[in-house]
């Protein structure tokens, strides 16, 4: 025996998994909703995501070195994925200071104050996106059409999107499910394909990178209400599908409630954010100013993880004795 | 199929030594037998140095109740009683005996007609049992006959037999159960006449297909045997998580299984009782399964206790160049060799040799909360809270949070995306709130 040999406490394997691995993971399952963003708004999908994912990174790396003096941590993609998923929130035509003011804030204030990844309570792309949406609401509030990959970048044709419609009382004016399903519809440059948004969180569930509980809890919560509002008067309330398909839905709830760090620990706690994430979003589009209540939604319920995860408890093995 | 509930995980099984047949390992030169293989309190020497030894005298008495007797595994002449390192380096009291020749005791039937009815009593069986010094044979090393004697005011119902091997690499059960399926069968039956139950299930993992169609045959003859085949997770060989897949029912924290009415065994254990019924053997030779990614021949050995694991090793072909670290047991569960020369023992059942690339952790990063501790651990705890309270020396917060419960199955940093070794603080945390519960209690 010439090596010495090493020793430690069991376990002596591990898993494989890692931090970046699931960084990746998420990225991919996001790109056929980027394919979906490139095509459909063509060269302002792509400055405003490059724009975000480039800055995000360099934030991230200017701080860590600069401020925090810590480890490296950009190789663990997690800046490149907030800014992946900061660009999915923001519409296509924004001005690309705009969007490094975002990114800024999403790194910065929503993660790199707090000690970086892990120790931030809310989901910094949703900071940075909230934050723009107060500070920039003009440019925040008009969505591009998707006129295909020709469609310029500042100057574009811009359009109602369906929850502004819903609000303005324009039911009939709704595009059908076929386009919203599809992506043809303004909105955020993301958030637009329910398709490829669930293409991806389907290659997440089967990643086991996400478990089913947050996204159908969401999904369900709010097609229920929806289902109870369109039964007291189909005059004023779209069907429940219009709720589901629109907006941030889908990208919220597969893609932003998910996120490990601001999300509850255990299955129950999952189910319960996951029906308030879902009764708070459709009070904000229903009685509140704004159209769209997501992002708020899921800030709002960041907030009380902590709470959950702190009174909702795993089922200890044994607890329950059958005879 | 059937499965425990909570938690669980699915590593890579490597049974690289699977299907390979039990070779019986040539006497080394000279066996040092710990006296303290078991669980409770080591037993007491009984020889001298200069004494001569048949394979099967006894060596050591068990003192107390929870204890176990030790006999010699080998023929010679006791050359020193000493206190010398294990594996895990810590010195402690063995018997090493100079190998001459292989003389057995006189009343050992080494031949052993194979018998199938027996008319003994539950008391004589357990009687036996205890004189030959059995031990839970799957790792625990909880002295058999005790299990079998229930307190007073409890029944046992069923008898589960454990032959999960859940751990990855394993195989020494395997292999008993293909090459010794009908005494292992006599060694259930036996188990459950001395427990006086007329229900036994034996639990075997899916992976094992070919032990469970042959047990399944054998079987199917016999009276209240039944073989569960269970689907594969880890940790299904725990006693309490085998107890929940077969009879759905859960140990209570802190309790044994005797509180939900059933005793589990080791099938090892069982073949063990076979042979001290019929043969009159002691406790003296286990299968060990050798194996490792980089080992020659990975290979299940019939092995005498108190053989150097180092002639274990040679014996498999040497060790590989590029070993880094020689885990006694499992890589699960199992513990890092610092003495490669320490003896093999009742409760030995593999020596894994890990290359040097897979022997180093990963530097950890943040927890980045994403609950796949919780979600695997089988005892419901949540260890990334643990580790966080064990950190901060909240012993009182750890408590309320059952950090006692953890079966240290290390399910929790197998799975970890951050690379955090939660198992390190929460053992950490175990041992001392248990320590602080049990001053709480004396003071009482």
């Amino acid at each position: 025996m010439d090596n010495l040999l090493k020793v430690a406490p069991s376990p002596h394997v591990h898993s494989g998994d890692s931090v970046a691995k699931n960084m990746v993971r998420v990225i991919v399952a996001l790109l056929p909703a980027y394919a979906v963003a490139l095509y459909s708004f063509g060269v302002g999908a792509l400055v405003v995501s490059l724009t975000a994912m480039a800055s995000c990174v360099l934030f991230e790396y200017l701080i860590q070195r600069f401020l925090l003096k810590g480890k490296c941590t950009i190789n663990n993609y997690s800046a490149l994925l907030t800014g992946l998923l900061l660009s999915f929130n923001l519409p296509s035509n924004l001005p690309w200071w705009i969007v490094v003011i975002g990114s800024a804030v999403a790194i910065g204030i929503g993660k790199m104050c707090f000690g970086g990844l892990g120790n931030n309570p809310f989901n910094p792309a949703l900071v940075g996106r909230v934050f723009l949406l107060f500070s920039f609401p003009v440019q925040m509030t008009t969505w591009p059409r998707p006129l295909g990959w020709a469609s310029s970048y500042l100057d574009a044709e811009t359009m109602a999107t369906p929850l502004s419609l819903i609000k303005g009382g324009k039911l009939n004016e709704l595009p059908d499910v076929l386009n919203m399903f599809l992506a043809n519809t303004p909105g955020s440059l993301g958030e637009i394909s329910a398709l490829a948004l669930l293409v991806g969180g389907i290659y997440l569930l089967a990643t086991k990178v996400i478990t089913w509980h947050i996204p159908v809890s969401i999904l369900l919560t709010v097609a229920a209400f929806s289902a109870i509002l369109y039964g007291i008067d189909p005059t004023v309330y779209p069907l429940p599908h219009v709720y589901l398909l629109s907006g941030g839905m889908m990208l919220g709830a597969i893609f932003m409630a998910t996120d490990y760090v601001t999300s509850p620990m255990t299955h129950r706690g999952m189910l319960i954010y996951g029906f308030f994430i879902g009764i708070i979003t459709m009070i904000i589009r229903v009685w509140g100013v704004y159209p769209e209540g997501m992002s708020f939604a899921i800030l709002i319920m960041n907030a009380f993880t902590p709470i959950i995860n702190k009174y909702v408890k795993p089922k200890r093995f044994g607890r329950v004795t059958k005879k | 199929m059937r499965t425990f509930k909570i938690g669980g995980i699915h590593p890579n099984d490597a049974k690289l030594s699977a299907g390979v047949a039990i070779e019986v390992m040539p006497l080394p030169l000279q066996v040092s037998i710990p006296v303290a293989q078991h669980i409770g309190a080591p037993a007491t020497v009984v020889v001298a140095k200069g004494d001569k030894v048949k394979a099967g005298t006894l060596i050591a008495q068990a003192t107390g109740f929870v204890s176990a007797n030790v006999h010699s595994s080998v023929s010679g002449t006791v050359a020193k009683i000493d206190n010398e390192p294990d594996a895990s380096g810590n010195r402690r009291q063995v018997v090493v005996i100079d190998v001459e020749g292989d003389e057995w005791e006189e009343n050992v039937d080494l031949k052993g007609d194979f018998k199938r009815t027996f008319n003994l009593s539950s008391e004589e069986i357990i009687a036996k049992i205890k004189d030959a010094g059995i031990v839970g044979m799957g790792g625990a090393t909880f002295p058999t006959h005790v299990k079998l004697m229930p307190p007073p005011g409890k029944v046992a119902e069923v008898l589960i037999i454990n032959a999960v091997e859940c751990e990855p690499y394993l195989t020494s059960d395997h292999a008993l159960m293909l090459e010794h399926a009908d005494e292992v069968l006599i060694g259930v039956q036996l188990l459950m006449r001395a427990a006086k139950v007329n229900r036994a299930m034996i639990g075997i993992e899916n992976n094992k297909k070919d032990a469970i169609k042959l047990l399944q045959e054998k079987a199917s003859k016999l009276i209240g045997i039944e073989i569960c085949p269970l689907r594969m997770k880890y940790p299904q060989g725990s006693e309490k998580q085998l107890i929940d897949a077969l009879i759905g029912r859960q140990v209570p924290s802190g309790a044994l299984p005797i509180e939900v009415g059933a005793i589990v065994q080791n099938v090892g254990t069982a073949y063990a009782v076979y042979e001290t019924i019929v043969k009159n053997k002691p406790l003296v030779e286990r299968i060990v399964t050798v194996t490792g990614q980089s080992l020659a021949q990975p290979k299940n050995v019939l092995v005498r206790i108190g053989t150097p694991m180092s002639a274990l090793i040679a014996f498999a072909g040497g060790m590989p160049e590029n070993t880094g670290k020689v885990i006694a047991g499992g890589p699960m569960m199992g513990r890092a060799v610092v003495n490669v020369d320490a003896p093999i023992q009742k409760g030995s059942s593999g020596i894994l040799l890990m290359p040097e690339a897979l022997s180093e952790r990963v530097e950890m990063d943040n927890c980045i909360r994403c609950g796949k501790c919780v979600s695997v651990c089988c005892m419901g705890l949540q260890p990334y809270l643990l580790m966080n309270l064990v950190e901060k020396k909240m012993w009182q917060e750890a408590e309320q949070e059952a950090v006692y419960d953890c079966l240290e199955c290390g399910s929790c940093s197998f799975t970890c995306p951050a690379h955090r070794p939660l198992l390190d603080y929460i053992r950490y945390g175990k041992s001392t709130v248990m320590r602080i519960m049990r001053e709480r209690s004396a003071k009482k």
